[in-house]
């Protein structure tokens, strides 16, 4: 990579990239780093960001007129109408202004080097262009869905193309809402974009490493469904449920669903279309024992890897395999319901061992 | 089960109405095993892990003898605080039970002081008493196998006269066969002696588990805690054993499917040197390791090993068959090791904090410091003990019938043993006088009657609880003995209120599915009608039937917690097993296919 302050290798990135990467690219990074099967990307940092801004609006006009509904925010931020005629303009000015020429050439070499043949990459190999604010996924605020994501993006100008977008849906009415309602500062604000390559899953699904009903640390809850992951969590769809023991890799509970809906790849133009199941599918159970025993083996080394339970986002594309080679994680963050929950330890040592059955056969603890 | 009012109960014992045809079933056992009308507002259960067949008069010894032992260790000895002991009640020929809380709290705490010593004692110097324990009772062993039972000759023999002893043989025939009834006794006392220390430790860490890991099976918290090098494994191991050297003799012919145990030895007796060695191997194993029961030892026809070879001899030919296909027949006792040290760790490192490891070492260590004892105290209690004070009891029988008394030495088991008491002073008072036993005339058709009244009761399906449920079940010894807890006793209900007439639930005790036919086996001596790959269907599987593990798919039971028997030897086994489903034996038919689910604990009717 030519620059790496602008655009760098998810390998190249950790999670304390966050300032830089933003928070999905720097988780994506951070997992990718630890050597797991994350689709292939690069990241635009928010260097990048601050230099088109940097070219397209030297003197800050934009940040101020923010500021300035800012200023009336106790008045007027819920006034949508004042806000989306300010956030239209910005939008529009980042969309359309050309890009300084070495920033563009970045922006596509690393787009062609996701690539294995160079000839793919002219031929407009598709991928997924995903907005990565700072201070997204952080715990304390959440940005969810208040930024682009596009997918299906074939060819380098496409790809810059995209990238402007995702810079300009910062000023989304909604993002813009959202920073007014909550006071968060303009100062500082920046976005990387992470671009990966398109995995088509054939079922995908969110995999749990602890118990999503009783927060049993011991056990591994997968649900999955076909197409993309976005079924489950909108609701489209009652999910494939397994429960995986954590000691023994036992497949200790399944159930599997009708499976009516499912959201598919629109390989014509961006986004997902919602289809219904083939009949013959819908039965079926998506995941094969060996590719549970993937999973459930991804999960583990996750949350090994940061150290407490996680909530992932995996797919899995192409055909059946027993050795993991089509098995993506796309996110993971830490759980948190039942870390909230927890309130200490279920017992604490004591003198003499013995001393536990007093408790318990005294009549006294529970 | 009724709903009355918000109280839900199972029958009342009053309303359980005697099975027709066997009225006088009361007659058979003392008064003292009635039920009381107040018992109406207690709750008892069948205690089918024990007694899953009616109980023949002498063999209620096996009741009345335990909860004797067990209460005293619990209630007086170490003053457990929650609860003092057992008591039961006879219905229909049936055992039901139920434990005595203790409720009040300022009664709790004054018994937990003194129970904190007495119990603190034996934990502190556990291996020490166990030791000293393993002592007394192969001391009890030795005592009961040296008593005599007299012969009451025509004549004394000289030696009464030349040491002028001055007590002639008819004396002892009451003091031998009371020293058989105290020497039972005190076995049991030193059964119990560290039974309950034993399960609390063992519910303390099973709590724990479930606590940390409210989805941990039953059966992971059992393995991590399980012995490897276990005695109730060793008989059957030296069948293994019999069966290469069976094989390196070169007489591995004779072991065939159906073969009779004294035809093999006769044949063996003629195969030179081959067979004087096999046969000296097979001499060696018997003493102590066939004194196992084929049964569980609570009842008089649970004969050893070595009165009944035609069980170890049907393992034997498998295993002769194993072992001339060069399959090993050593448990890999390593790798059973090196499992269960690898299910403690990853427990262990999925805990959330160091205190909770430090108290999960603790508690693991005091299980694993007491287990030597709850798994191998079985085999010198229950087996090796108990089959050869039945073979005394059988003995007095003998005397009994050589007396002209009974027609079978057997008879004396529809005696119960006061009755036997009298019987015994009648043939004492005819040997003195001159006279004839007046017993022939009184206790044969006595007898007769008992035994056709087993008969009929044999087939009555008790209900697995009676009485009120309780809003709490808390007896550390009946949750894990018994697998009874508050969601068994749902289980039961649902099994008396819903028609799922295609499923039987209870526990998973060993994971895996298999479908077969199932065998349903309502007594142990019925063990002999198990074919190859059949599914065992019983009320409770008892620990020697271990060479029937090798034969069957799965095992079913009624009663059973994950420490069963059936539970452990399943798992060895690598076979899926349910437990604990109250009703298996009475809604399977033999011959029926069934689907056995270990890992959700169902069985599914499949015809």
């Amino acid at each position: 990579m030519t620059n790496p302050y602008l655009v760098r290798s998810l390998a190249d990135i950790g999670i304390d990239d966050r300032p830089t990467a933003g928070g999905k690219g720097a988780s994506l990074g951070e997992l990718t780093r630890a050597g797991l099967r994350v689709p292939p990307g690069c990241l635009v940092t928010t260097s990048a960001f601050e230099r088109a801004v940097q070219a397209l609006d030297p003197a800050g006009a934009i940040r101020r007129e923010i500021e300035s509904l800012a200023a009336d925010a106790a008045d007027d931020a819920d006034d949508y109408a004042a806000v989306a005629r300010v956030t239209a303009d910005i939008r529009r000015r980042i969309e359309m202004a050309a890009l300084p020429e070495d920033l563009c050439a970045a922006i596509a070499e690393g787009y062609r080097a996701l690539h294995r043949e160079p000839d793919d990459a002219d031929a407009g190999a598709p991928v997924a262009v995903r907005s990565s604010a700072t201070g997204e996924d952080s715990g304390d605020a959440s940005f969810a869905g208040l930024q682009d994501t596009y997918l299906w993006v074939r060819g380098a100008d496409a790809v810059v193309d995209h990238v402007r977008r995702c810079w300009a849906s910062l000023y989304s009415v909604e993002s813009v809402s959202y920073r007014l309602r909550r006071n968060l500062p303009e100062r500082g604000l920046a976005m990387a974009v992470v671009i990966q390559r398109m995995v088509d899953p054939r079922c995908s699904g969110v995999m749990f490493t602890r118990s999503p009903s009783t927060g049993d640390r011991s056990v591994i809850a997968i649900e999955a469904s076909w197409g993309l992951g976005s079924a489950i969590v909108s609701g489209d769809v009652t999910p494939d449920t397994y429960v995986v023991s954590k000691v023994t890799g036992e497949i200790v509970k399944r159930s599997v669903s009708s499976k009516l809906r499912q959201h598919r790849m629109n390989p014509g133009g961006a986004g997902a279309v919602d289809e219904a199941v083939p009949a013959d599918l819908q039965d079926r159970p998506c995941l094969s024992d060996d590719e549970i025993r993937l999973l459930a083996d991804l999960g583990r080394r996750v949350e090994n890897h940061y150290g407490a339970p996680q909530d992932i986002e995996w797919a899995i594309s192409g055909a059946a395999t027993n050795t993991g080679e089509n098995v993506f994680v796309l996110q993971s963050r830490p759980e948190t319901v039942w870390a909230g929950r927890e309130k200490g330890p279920v017992a604490m040592p004591k003198g003499k061992a013995f001393q536990h059955v007093f408790d318990r056969l005294g009549g006294a603890a529970r | 089960m009724d709903q009355k009012g918000d109280i839900r109960s199972f029958p009342l014992p009053s309303q359980v109405a005697d099975v027709p045809g066997a009225e006088g079933w009361r007659s058979m056992y003392p008064y003292f095993t009635r039920f009381q009308p107040e018992d109406d507002e207690r709750f008892w259960f069948y205690n089918s892990m024990h007694f899953p067949e009616p109980m023949p008069a002498f063999d209620t010894i096996t009741a009345e003898v335990p909860y004797t032992a067990i209460g005293a260790n619990t209630a007086r000895v170490f003053a457990f605080p929650t609860t003092l002991g057992i008591e039961h009640r006879i219905v229909n020929g049936r055992v039901y039970i139920t434990a005595i809380p203790v409720t009040e709290p300022a009664e709790i705490e004054r018994r937990a002081a003194i129970f904190q010593e007495r119990a603190g004692y034996y934990y502190e110097n556990w291996d020490q008493l166990y030791d000293g324990w393993k002592t007394r009772i192969q001391g009890l062993i030795g005592e009961i196998e040296a008593i005599t039972v007299p012969e009451l000759p025509e004549f004394e023999d000289i030696d009464v006269v030349k040491n002028s002893t001055g007590v002639a043989q008819n004396h002892y025939v009451r003091e031998n066969y009371h020293r058989c009834l105290d020497l039972y006794s005190k076995m049991w006392h030193h059964h119990t002696e560290f039974l309950m220390l034993g399960y609390g430790a063992y519910v303390v860490f099973f709590e724990f588990c479930k606590k940390a890991f409210p989805e941990i099976p039953d059966q992971m918290v059992a393995r991590m805690v399980a012995g490897v090098e276990v005695i109730m494994y060793r008989p059957d191991d030296e069948l293994k054993r019999l069966a290469k050297l069976a094989v390196d003799c070169g007489v591995d012919d004779l072991f065939v499917e159906g073969c009779d145990p004294a035809e093999v030895l006769d044949a063996l007796g003629k195969r030179g040197e081959a067979g004087a060695r096999w046969l000296a191997g097979f001499e060696e194993a018997r003493t102590p390791w066939f004194h196992v029961s084929t049964g569980d030892g609570f009842y008089h026809h649970h004969l050893s090993w070595n009165e009944d070879l035609s069980v170890p001899f049907a393992a034997l030919t498998r295993y002769v068959r194993k072992a001339r296909d060069g399959e090993s027949l050593v448990r890999p006792t390593e790798t059973l090791v090196q499992e269960r040290e690898s299910i403690a760790a990853e427990y262990r490192d999925l805990l959330a904090s160091e205190e909770e490891r430090a108290a999960f070492d603790q508690m693991l260590g005091l299980c694993r410091l007491v287990f030597p004892y709850v798994e191998d105290h079985k085999f010198y209690c229950e087996h090796w003990f108990t089959t050869r004070f039945f073979q005394k009891i059988r003995a007095f029988g003998e005397l009994l019938r050589r007396q002209g008394v009974l027609d079978e030495a057997d008879d004396v088991f529809q005696l119960h043993h006061t009755e036997v008491d009298a019987a015994l002073a009648d043939v004492m008072l005819a040997w003195a006088s001159g006279g004839r036993p007046l017993g022939a005339a009184h206790l044969r058709p006595i007898i007769a009657e008992r035994k056709r009244m087993l008969g009929v009761l044999r087939d009555w399906s008790p209900p697995p609880a009676l009485g009120p449920v309780p809003e709490a079940l808390n007896d550390p010894a009946v949750k894990m003995l018994w697998g009874i807890t508050a969601e068994t006793i749902e289980t039961w209900s649902r099994a008396s209120d819903e028609l799922d007439e295609k499923e039987v639930h209870g526990y998973g005790a060993s994971p895996g599915v298999v479908e077969g036919t199932a065998r349903v086996l309502k007594d142990v001596n019925e063990i002999g009608q198990i074919r190859e790959g059949e599914i065992l269907v019983c009320p409770v599987t008892a620990p020697s039937w271990g060479p029937v593990f090798g034969k069957i798919k799965a095992a079913v039971s009624d009663i059973g917690g994950t420490m069963s028997h059936a539970a452990i030897v399943a798992r060895e086994y690598g076979m899926p097993a349910v437990v604990g489903t109250g009703q298996a034996t009475k809604r399977i038919k033999t011959g029926q296919r069934v689907r056995v689910d270990g890992d959700r604990g169902v069985v599914r009717l499949l015809d």
